[in-house]
């Protein structure tokens, strides 16, 4: 099943709206790492709000999906971790490290704005 | 116990008692068991009073038939073997009766302390503290745990102040769980400061190696509640005479 990816300004947002595959997730995270230089965007949003299982490949594709973009210049979000899911990841050892996490949507778009302000006034060579 | 009460407590004993003996029935004499360990347990009586009691009353009892019956051997013989398996019985019976009605006072207790164990509370829009108090086994560290993410999500929380200046001791099993509950409000984008370790589970936490330094920890609660301000972008001060901000 694929995933949309709309444009929001500076900001792309993959909602994930079922469970997917490992193919569907490569596909996402290829799509994601293509769109974020085509749209120049500041930051990706990936909703997993309606995800009732993250098992270790998908939780590597996204770790991987959030440090390939950050290597193309923007920010990512994972937003709408469910509480379950959120415990079961980091009993099998997930947990998603030097991933930023947020919330639900509302929280992920503030955190970016933040960021992207804070590189706008700041020196972009020193983003972590 | 007044001398009233000692006689009628040993007058039912005695009736139940010869009731088992006679008609070989012991539904009353579980009842009675049941209701003597209801009134006895408060008093704080022990399993090995109860128990030595009965055992007493079997051999006081199998003394007077040694007695009665000493001449005639062949029937001291007989009625032995009906007494014997009788008496155990109804040692039996009641030991178990007050050992049942004490595990059930016990799990009851479990069940109160489990329900009022934890508040998860808000102290701030986006700000939740998780006063710990008393020791924590896997499972209620579980239940914590769940409660905590629960709340993270219906309040929107930002910040989580765990206190654990109630907690004694903890042993790695915990301090684990700990540090995945540290690391699933991460995930759900919150983020856990941990106040009031003592001195001791300091010690016990670097002794048996675990890992901590994805946790931040502030000395009192007080102080994670001064940091989690602070990461929430209050500023919090006392005001100057005329009711203005200093």
């Amino acid at each position: 099943m694929e995933v949309p990816i709309l444009k929001q300004q500076h900001f792309l947002i993959a909602t994930v709206q079922a469970a997917l595959t490992d193919e569907d997730l490569l596909k996402l995270r290829d799509a994601l790492v293509t769109r974020v230089g085509k749209a120049r965007s500041r930051g990706v949003i990936v909703d997993v709000t309606a995800l009732d299982v993250m098992d270790s490949f998908a939780s590597r594709t996204l770790r991987d999906l959030a440090h390939m973009i950050r290597l193309r210049g923007a920010e990512t979000v994972i937003v709408g971790i469910q509480p379950e899911v959120a415990f079961a990841m980091v009993q099998m050892g997930l947990n998603l490290e030097g991933v930023a996490t947020a919330l639900d949507l509302e929280e992920g778009l503030a955190y970016l704005d933040h960021r992207v302000k804070l590189t706008d006034f700041g020196d972009r060579s020193r983003r972590r | 116990m007044s001398e009233e009460e000692i006689f009628a407590e040993a007058t039912s004993v005695y009736d139940n008692y010869v009731e088992a003996l006679e008609t070989g029935t012991f539904e009353a004499l579980q009842s009675y068991s049941r209701n003597l360990s209801e009134r006895i347990i408060p008093r704080g009586v022990e399993t090995h009073e109860v128990v030595g009691i009965v055992l007493l009353l079997r051999d006081v009892l199998a003394r007077s038939l040694f007695a009665k019956y000493q001449e005639d051997f062949e029937k001291l013989n007989r009625i032995l073997d009906a007494y014997e398996p009788a008496a155990n019985r109804i040692a039996n019976t009641v030991a178990v009766g007050f050992v049942q009605e004490r595990e059930r006072i016990i799990r009851e207790q479990q069940e109160a302390i489990r329900e009022l164990s934890t508040p998860v509370l808000q102290v701030r829009e986006r700000l939740l503290i998780l006063p710990i108090i008393g020791a924590i086994d896997p499972q209620r560290a579980r239940q914590l745990t769940e409660q905590l993410l629960r709340g993270i999500r219906a309040n929107r929380a930002k910040v989580v102040v765990i206190d654990i200046t109630g907690v004694a001791a903890l042993d790695s099993n915990v301090a684990n769980h700990l540090v995945q509950t540290v690391e699933a409000s991460r995930l759900l984008g919150a983020i856990v400061i941990v106040t009031g370790l003592s001195p001791e589970i300091a010690q016990t936490l670097v002794t048996i190696g675990v890992d901590l330094s994805k946790m931040n920890t502030v000395g009192d609660l007080q102080g994670g509640i001064e940091e989690a301000e602070r990461l929430l972008g209050y500023q919090v001060g006392p005001l100057g005479e005329s009711g203005q901000r200093t």
